[in-house]
């Protein structure tokens, strides 16, 4: 039986044993001149979650597994045919033979031990899959007539509901914190499979980035270069550009609506900066690759200036852009949490207002606006598509921001996309940068929350 | 005390002074205005020019061309193995009686759409009487040809300069003359999944990916969203466990969206051995991402009711469970939507985490599942971008603004939502 089946089985038994729990408390209660503990809906889910729980945990579990220990298993039954397979041999055998099996490999490319494979893997699955379907179904009856023999009037089904209830709510919120693990987890253990083919220091400090395989083994540079300066200093150059079109655009713009403007420009100018955040980034990359670039260029070249087409600019200038209405929101939410009575004071000193905002509004603002500023670099250090569709490939260490240079978000998707081994250095270096990645975003977010911590002044 | 100039504060340095104050006040207001007109101005510039470039998309250059539908060709008995092509280069050929010799026919046939005989193939295995007879169609040209009457390709140029031929712009203003030449609606951009021919590329494989990949996303992050900002909220004891939770959710908002790319193949494609290109693995990629950006706003919305709610229920007698089921969420229930809205839509223009988990492969199929290989729209439109073809351009613009036409309607459904369903307190 299918997953998705069993699992509308579990649904179809979850339901009835809702419906029969009810039925069976009224029952049961109206037998008795016992006060009932829990209203009938407790009694009904009790006995559902009793039926579903567990066979659900169970079908997850084993759909989740068991395609591991069957792989496994079947490369145990492969390497007793042939012994003498390398490990690479014997990834593309076991591909073949799952192909072969779902009816995707062609017979003439099949030998005997495809064949072979292929029936023992069906067998496997269709064991396993007989199984699965038996212990849900028999864990689910069990359950059932467990859930509906507790049902008493005077049981108390609705604290054993809630507590399940509570439980579940503990594991969504675990999630989050699994989900860290898991991001810190699968970076750190493939970056260190990363660092026994390539030190850490060659990495970290090395200025040449040429991550290609060797065909052959005696080729020359066959082993690559993975040293990632360039691709930190292109991130830096184009991250550098971005705040130079976000900070200014972004702060004057949230100084102006928050403390200038009438109603009615705040109530078009900031829905229109919310539109600009809403834009996927995929459409600025798209126009920053064919509009803003070749606009460059081109004007570039008309007062003698040579730009290359995947300048680092075109990319800067329109991630700026993209994080404009970051800083913009960000800014607009701490000018307006400083207290009026600042403003009326330096008023009544006889300040002008652009006085007021820069002497006054702007300094008792600084630790959220300098903390919006990190949040926003750390936004655009982990931009990818702008800088995917518009900087370039190769690596270049460069100060010059007419020239192409690339960077760790440009290298993590050329490295992984397409298909490839996942032992080679260069599909591990993806997962070294993920976490460079990572750590420098996570610092930024860190600094960010420090700094409005440690400099924010109460006003109350 | 009256003349300004007795007084001693009115000397003029003072009013130098004020004056220059002045001035800076204005410069300064002047500098605000400014950033907010850039800002506008990229913005309406940004829309209308991707717009202006999708334009040629949505049209395309249909030629009629009288067919003879003859039993050479195709015969009654099994019409689906018809040689459609052959009979429309047939039509094409009488069209043209002068072009004789392989080379120069091989040529002609390029002028039409490599999808020109799929009406006719449609309409003759609906009606099997039309075999045998003639008939009249419109059919596509090649995109080449239809740049070129859109006046994109620029026909002054010196033939070595331009894509198009001189013989093909013979032959297309032949078929002008004969006012055998129409622009129509180009329904296959809706219809089709992806082509390498621009004019057959359409956006439908790419929609109904992006449909079951936010199907799997909504799914798993929107009861475990709900869950998990009910508990830190409403149950959990303020403890070290659920301080570290707060803070590991605030960060995992920040976390670039293509380290969760990262994640999903090193867990789920190489540890789960889930398909590659499957929605359910997108789904799930973009529901760990989308999933803190549910908690947030559920918790702000479950913030926002007043404490008298839930004591006037724990008074009548209801429990802790039933506070929160029968009252709070209920309330809460508009800024729950609005949050996830939002949160969904992020996520639907998202593309750096899926190209990590393969879903950017050329894939001509529309997905029937979660788990058959798919691509998402702004997969699509990456794709599009990165094809050097000219035709391409345009159908990327296009896939762009259905894509923020999409976006768009969604967010206004958002903000729509709040403002009909807030209550405040």
């Amino acid at each position: 039986m299918s997953t998705s089946f069993l699992f509308l089985c579990l649904l179809g038994l979850g339901s009835f044993s809702f419906l029969f729990g009810r039925r069976r408390i009224r029952a049961l209660s109206g037998a008795v001149s016992v006060k009932q503990h829990s209203r009938d809906v407790y009694h009904g889910s009790f006995v559902a979650l009793c039926a579903v729980l567990v066979p659900l945990i169970v079908l997850l579990a084993w759909s989740g597994l068991s395609p591991l220990l069957l792989d496994a298993m079947l490369e145990d039954f492969l390497r007793r045919q042939s012994p003498d397979l390398s490990i690479g041999e014997m990834g593309v055998l076991i591909a073949k033979v799952k192909a072969y099996s779902v009816g995707s490999l062609p017979e003439a490319f099949a030998n005997d031990l495809i064949r072979n494979g292929s029936d023992y893997f069906a067998l496997l699955r269709s064991n396993s899959n007989t199984a699965r379907s038996v212990a849900v179904i028999l864990l689910a009856l069990g359950g059932l007539a467990y859930g509906a023999g507790k049902l008493a009037p005077r049981f108390t089904a609705r604290p054993a509901v809630e507590r399940v209830f509570e439980v579940v709510m503990i594991i969504a919120s675990a999630i989050a914190i699994l989900t860290t693990i898991g991001i810190v987890l699968s970076l750190i253990f493939e970056t260190f499979r990363f660092f026994d083919k390539v030190p850490m220091m060659d990495f970290l400090f090395g200025t040449s980035w040429s991550p290609q395989i060797a065909i052959r083994e005696d080729q020359v540079g066959g082993s690559g270069s993975f040293g990632a300066i360039p691709l930190f200093a292109g991130t830096m150059m184009i991250t550098f550009i971005a705040m130079l079109v976000a900070v200014p655009i972004g702060l004057m713009s949230a100084v102006y609506l928050s403390e200038y403007a009438n109603p009615r420009l705040r109530g078009f100018a900031k829905p229109g900066i919310e539109i600009l955040a809403g834009i996927p980034t995929v459409v600025y990359g798209f126009f920053a690759a064919l509009m803003v670039a070749p606009f460059l260029r081109d004007s570039g070249a008309d007062i003698g200036l040579t730009l290359s087409s995947e300048s680092a600019l075109a990319a800067g200038l329109v991630m700026g852009i993209m994080i404009i209405p970051f800083i913009s929101s960000l800014s607009d939410d701490v000018i307006n949490a400083v207290p009026q009575t600042l403003r009326d004071g330096a008023a009544a000193l006889g300040a002008t207002q652009s006085e007021t905002i820069r002497q006054v509004v702007l300094p008792a603002a600084l630790p959220g606006i300098v903390s919006a500023i990190l949040l926003a670099i750390s936004r655009a250090i982990g931009e990818t598509m702008i800088v995917v569709m518009a900087a370039g490939v190769a690596a270049n260490l460069t100060a010059n921001p007419f020239e192409s240079v690339t960077t760790v978000t440009v290298q993590i998707v050329m490295l992984l996309v397409g298909d490839q081994e996942f032992d080679s250095a260069k599909t591990l270096a993806a997962f070294a940068l993920g976490l460079v990645l990572f750590f420098i975003t996570l610092m930024l977010n860190v600094l960010a929350l420090y700094v409005v911590n440690r400099f924010r002044e109460q006003y109350d | 005390m009256t003349d300004k100039s007795d007084t001693k504060s009115h000397t003029e340095a003072y009013e130098a002074r004020l004056k220059k104050r002045y001035r800076a006040e204005r410069r300064f207001r002047a500098y605000g205005m400014a950033a907010i007109m850039t800002a506008g101005l990229i913005l309406v510039f940004l829309l209308s020019s991707i717009v202006y470039s999708s334009l040629p998309a949505f049209s395309h250059h249909h030629t009629r061309l009288d067919i003879q539908v003859s039993t050479d060709y195709v015969s009654a008995d099994a019409p689906e193995q018809g040689n459609y092509l052959g009979l429309v280069r047939a039509a094409l050929r009488d069209q043209f009686p002068e072009v004789s010799g392989r080379r120069d026919k091989r040529a002609l046939y390029k002028i039409l759409s490599i999808g020109a005989s799929d009406e006719l193939q449609k309409r003759v295995i609906a009606e099997p009487d039309l075999i045998g007879t003639r008939l009249s169609l419109d059919v596509p040209l090649s995109d080449d040809i239809d740049l070129m009457l859109k006046g994109l390709i620029d026909r002054t140029l010196p033939e070595s300069d331009r894509i198009v031929s001189d013989r093909d712009l013979v032959w297309a203003d032949k078929l002008l003359a004969e006012n055998r030449i129409s622009r129509k609606f180009a329904f296959a951009l809706f219809t089709n999944g992806d082509s390498r021919e621009p004019e057959m590329a359409g956006i439908r494989g790419a929609l109904v990916g992006s449909l079951w990949t936010l199907l799997v996303t909504l799914i798993v992050s929107f009861p475990l969203g709900v869950l998990a900002a009910i508990y830190l909220e409403e149950v959990a004891p303020k403890n070290r466990a659920t301080a570290l939770i707060e803070v590991n959710i605030n960060n995992l908002a920040a976390v670039p969206s293509i380290v969760y790319g990262l994640l999903g193949l090193a867990v789920f494609i190489n540890f789960f051995h889930l398909p590659r290109s499957a929605p359910l693995v997108g789904g799930f990629v973009l529901a760990l991402m989308t999933l803190p950006r549910i908690i947030i706003p559920t918790r702000a919305a479950f913030a926002s009711i007043p404490p008298s709610i839930r004591e006037a229920a724990l008074g009548v007698g209801a429990s802790r469970t039933q506070v929160i089921m029968h009252h709070v969420l209920p309330l809460a229930m508009p800024g729950i939507l609005t949050g996830t809205i939002i949160g969904l839509a992020q996520a639907a223009g998202e593309t750096a985490p899926l190209l990590m988990i393969g879903m950017m492969a050329f894939i001509v199929d529309v997905p029937g599942d979660v788990t058959a290989k798919a691509t998402v729209l702004p997969a699509q439109i990456y794709m599009w971008a990165n094809n050097p073809e000219r035709a391409f351009v345009a159908r990327t613009s296009a896939g762009i603004v259905v894509l923020l036409t999409l976006l768009l309607v969604v967010n206004a459904a958002a903000i729509y939502f709040r403002r009909r369903f807030e209550k405040r307190w």
